[in-house]
């Protein structure tokens, strides 16, 4: 870039159905661990849905939070709430370290608030108005993560909410590398948060046969790249990073875990929920990405696959990678362990590639076993490979079409 | 002045806003004193209404500046 200006990641903060922080969730990863667990919630039985699993947070935000304050916020809510406060105290920021108005905040949902407007459209239903929750917009409004983190945080340079499916909480982090080459914000606090495991979602996802069933093995059910996958299982949890301008770091002797060095976005005009087999528009993505990083393809190491579990969308991806990049980089697809995150997905597989790069080490892909003939990349099975990293790529797609690629450097 | 309308809306106010129950006194503004906005002031009266068998309009919510005018209130109208 000519600007000069380069944005530098100084905090990470996450909750997830593998950890209730970054150390955790990352430690966990490593390990092989997954988030998956039978759903018991009564309304799984009520309607036979076909699908009985989840990737559920292992540390409930309710926990984490006074009681009054976690009644004042959706589910969704309370997952950024937890991630934003460990990002911003891991960055070692306090209420001195910037100007409010040089702050912003961007966090993405996927689906917002809908555990709020299913409860509250309940409550209607059989209490009438009087007792519906004055707080039920607050709480179900998609901005509403963002809306209340910014709140806490007093952030005046702006408060964004990208809603992108997905892609949304990589969009959000995309959004914050724009705001601060643009010189609009020295610091934003990014990522994504998601919290709708709930009848209707599950029901809608599977009806649409996006969704796993492999019910009586849930910790093998979400298996990227392998022969034997059949769908997503759905998650939810939180990531949360803060960018800052480097030289606005440095000066204040902030820690810093590594560059995103480049963004790229793009949208397939495709379909609105199948992934362009092709991935003419995901490697365009990617493309930018690395143009925008100023990054050779041949100096990319790794790629931090979008990789859901489902037959179409994980063999498009590859794909879109061998044309925007080539057959060298390693493959590795997290939600193997996590689950799918929708909104959230984005910025917490955004943090796993910073800490890739940090640590120099790719996590395997969990439950791959078999991969799928189709894939004719290097894709990381069995346990973690140590590889030193000079650049990683992290993909994110939204149905929509909505293509986001983040390119990160070490520090 | 209700001692027991003071004691049943100070745990409402408590359930509903997080302010001690014994922060709760009849000279106290819900919204200089208790920090407790617009919102909140809608769940505890719909919640006062459900204890108290009252009714409280909106127009007469909004005169209920202290916490004394809403026992005072609730009290009469009982």
């Amino acid at each position: 870039m000519t600007s000069g200006i380069e944005v530098v990641i100084t905090g990470l903060g996450a909750t997830t159905p593998l950890g209730g922080d970054v150390t955790s969730t990352w430690d966990a990863l490593l390990a092989g661990k997954s988030g998956v667990r039978p759903m018991t919630h009564d309304w799984v039985e009520k309607y036979d849905l076909p699908v009985k699993i989840a990737s559920q947070l292992v540390v409930d935000p309710t926990e984490v939070l006074p009681r009054v304050e976690a009644r004042r916020l959706d589910r969704s809510e309370q997952v950024a709430i937890v991630a934003s406060r460990q990002a911003w105290s891991d960055a070692g920021h306090d209420d001195d370290t910037v100007d409010r108005q040089r702050l912003a905040v961007i966090i993405g949902t996927g689906i917002g608030g809908a555990i709020t407007l299913l409860t509250q459209d309940d409550i209607l239903e059989q209490h009438g108005l009087r007792k519906v929750s004055p707080l039920t917009v607050p709480m179900l409004m998609p901005n509403g993560p963002a809306a209340h983190v910014g709140l806490e945080l007093k952030a005046q340079a702006g408060v964004h909410a990208p809603v992108s499916a997905c892609a949304s909480g990589a969009e959000a982090i995309a959004w914050a590398y724009r705001m601060i080459m643009s010189g609009e914000a020295d610091v934003v606090v990014a990522g994504g948060a998601e919290a709708c495991i709930t009848a209707i979602p599950v029901a809608g996802f599977s009806q649409a046969r996006t969704m796993s069933t492999r019910n009586d093995e849930p910790e093998k059910a979400s298996r990227p790249f392998d022969t034997g996958r059949d769908g997503f299982v759905l998650g939810e949890g939180a990531g949360i990073m803060v960018l800052e301008r480097r030289e606005f770091a440095e000066a204040r002797g902030a820690r810093i875990y590594g560059r995103l060095a480049g963004i790229g976005t793009s949208a397939d005009g495709y379909h609105i929920t199948a992934p362009d087999p092709e991935g003419v528009g995901q490697s365009r993505a990617i493309a930018a990405a690395l143009r925008s990083g100023g990054i050779d393809p041949s100096d990319v190491g790794h790629v931090n696959c979008h990789a859901t579990s489902t037959p179409v969308g994980d063999v498009a991806e590859t794909v879109a990678i061998r044309k925007a990049i080539g057959d060298h980089p390693v493959l590795t697809a997290p939600k193997g362990a996590l689950g799918h995150l929708l909104g959230a997905a984005g910025a917490v597989e955004a943090i796993v590639t910073v800490l890739s790069i940090r640590d120099g080490i790719v996590p395997q892909t969990l439950n791959l076993e078999n991969l799928d003939p189709a894939v004719t990349l290097d894709v990381v099975a069995g346990e973690p490979r140590k590889i030193k990293l000079e650049a990683a790529v992290n993909d994110s797609f939204g149905f929509g079409g909505h293509n986001v690629a983040l390119a990160f450097t070490p520090a | 002045m209700s001692e027991n309308v003071l004691s049943g809306l100070a745990e409402i106010v408590e359930e509903v806003a997080g302010v001690a129950a014994d922060d709760v006194t009849a000279d106290k503004s819900f919204v200089d004193d208790l920090d407790i906005d617009s919102l909140s002031m809608v769940e505890i009266a719909v919640q006062a209404e459900d204890k108290f068998g009252v009714k409280i309009p909106d127009d007469e919510l909004a005169n209920l500046k202290t916490v004394g005018d809403a026992v005072n209130y609730i009290t009469s109208n009982k």
